[in-house]
């Protein structure tokens, strides 16, 4: 019998392990996934946590209800990997031999990386809400916060969601409304980048809502230090902003098993071939999700496009067959804007997210890049889409794995440019 | 778009980035950096060199990899590129802007 072991049982193991079910069956293969934690959390939830609009009970489930029957669930923490032996090593010593692995191990929040972060004010003046605790904390600060500087920072690329950071200040100016409050709050958005985002003609749309709630925006700030004392942060050029409320979104790592394994870069993540999923390092070492180093956004998204190509590419390897070089790196993101509206983004490596419509070029129903009621609808449905369809592998109808390029405005000139930009 | 930088017919982007590197050369930075008024000094070009090298060895720039480079460490690089310095210096060096960032 051939093992195949998935490490980290999140969205992006959790979806593998179902769609590879289908496929690789028992006696000749045994599928096993390890992870150490009880719960599986809906990541997108930890964003609505802080303003009393889902309650921990709508994000939180245990893992076992989202593994397939015939899949091995080991909860144990791993130690490390050998990928020149072909085992994993858990913690208490038992090693468990693979043919393949795929690691799905994901990214989180390193606070410790910028001086001061974690310091006195950590979780009284100083949170994030990248974290189910931090998000908690921070719901109960807000419940009885009477206003004054909110800073909403971003510390360096790349992050878990990029436009979630984006999202929590147009949230934070809505929930201040509704508390009749928005007076009191002064709200600036501090971001390393030069603009409000990574992609030029999201940026001009996403600063111009900033500029219509009223929202400060500082850009190109590399963060040095959070001086507790003042409460301040300081940037490597010497700039300072004062904060009485801080809302940050710390580096982001990927586990330290990697760097235990010596297998990770200077932040974690593991070198994949950006096509084929595939580790750089080793041919039967494959990589979804956050954990590995692709130039694709860190979002649940991007992992279940990866995961219908992985699992094909996972069979050819076992069939000998080449791999197809077919990921593209699409990503489809809802981008919360407050009262009850949203944007939708979706995009890839080589073309920026642009105007139009989706699924179904020309109608819609779900406008690219505008402010909706219909898109903000689909951000709540798609918590239930995420626990019924997403994990267990199903496919999402009319969506697919690749981008589409119908029903989008694109500049013919801008979309030359960047995809000459991306060859570079 | 074309346009001439010190007498040298250069091909920028949008940005201002240089779109083919066999077009960069010492006379075209020493005008990049009066643009961004910085005065070139040997400190400023040995982080200029670095920042060539890397990208030749299609390793991903970023100010967290500058500052373990023991080239320079990220305070340096502030004073030596005071503004927005991976992107200043990236430019005055004739490389695409980093795209560590999504």
């Amino acid at each position: 019998m051939k093992n195949l072991v998935i490490l980290g049982a999140g969205t992006a193991g959790t979806m593998m392990a179902n769609h590879l079910n289908h496929h690789l069956k028992q006696p000749e293969w045994q599928i096993t996934i390890i992870d150490e934690r009880e719960a599986h959390h809906y990541q997108p939830g930890y964003l609505f946590l802080p303003f009393d609009i889902y309650s921990p009970e709508d994000i939180v489930k245990t893992i076992e209800e989202f593994i397939p029957k015939n899949v091995e669930l080991i909860k144990s923490k791993i130690d490390r990997i050998s990928p020149n032996e072909n085992k994993i090593e858990l913690a208490g010593g038992k090693e468990l031999p693979y043919d393949i692995l795929i690691i799905a191990t994901g990214a989180k929040i390193a606070p410790e990386e910028t001086e001061g972060m974690k310091g006195s004010e950590w979780q009284k003046s100083v949170f994030d809400f990248y974290s189910f605790e931090g998000s908690l904390a921070l719901r109960n600060k807000l419940r009885e916060w009477e206003g004054g500087k909110l800073v909403v920072h971003i510390t360096e690329m790349p992050i878990k969601c990029p436009v979630a950071p984006l999202e929590f200040a147009f949230l934070a100016d809505s929930f201040f409304k509704h508390k009749n409050m928005r007076d009191k709050v002064e709200i600036t958005y501090v971001t390393p980048l030069s603009g409000a985002f990574t992609k030029p003609k999201a940026t001009e749309a996403l600063e111009h809502l900033l500029e219509e709630k009223n929202i400060n925006i500082e850009s190109d700030f590399a963060i040095e230090r959070v001086d507790n004392e003042n409460k301040e942060i300081v940037d490597y050029g010497g700039k300072v902003i004062p904060f009485d409320l801080l809302v940050t979104v710390p580096t982001n790592k990927g586990d330290e098993l990697l760097e235990r394994s010596g297998m990770g870069d200077d932040l974690n993540y593991v070198p994949t071939n950006k096509a084929t999923l595939q580790s750089k390092g080793y041919e039967n070492v494959f990589v979804l999700g956050d954990a590995s180093n692709i130039p694709a956004s860190k979002a649940g998204s991007v992992a279940h496009f990866e995961a219908e190509i992985l699992t094909e590419n996972i069979l050819r390897f076992i069939h000998g067959e080449p791999l197809k070089e077919e990921f593209d790196g699409h990503a489809n993101c809802f981008i919360e804007t407050g009262n009850s509206k949203a944007l939708l983004i979706d995009f890839n490596y080589t073309h920026e997210p642009v105007e139009g419509t989706f699924p179904f070029p020309g109608l819609g129903p779900l406008r690219l890049l505008k402010e909706s009621r219909m898109n903000h609808m689909g951000k709540l449905a798609f918590r239930w889409i995420y626990w019924n369809m997403l994990l267990k592998g199903t496919h999402i109808p009319f969506v697919s794995a690749t981008m589409s390029e119908s029903g989008k405005h694109y500049d013919k000139k801008t979309t030359n440019q960047s995809t000459l930009i991306n060859q570079l | 778009m074309e346009t001439i930088i010190n007498g040298f017919s250069i091909t920028v982007n949008e940005e201002g980035y240089l779109t083919d590197f066999s077009q960069w050369n010492e006379q075209v930075a020493e005008k990049l950096a009066t643009d961004a008024s910085i005065e070139l000094t040997p400190r400023h070009w040995e982080v200029l060199k670095y920042l060539q090298d890397e990208h030749m060895k299609q390793a991903a720039l970023s100010i967290r990899r500058i500052g373990k480079s023991g080239v320079v460490d990220i305070k340096e690089f502030y004073q030596l590129f005071p503004v927005a310095p991976l992107k200043t210096a990236t430019k005055i060096c004739g490389i695409p802007k980093p795209a560590s960032c999504i």
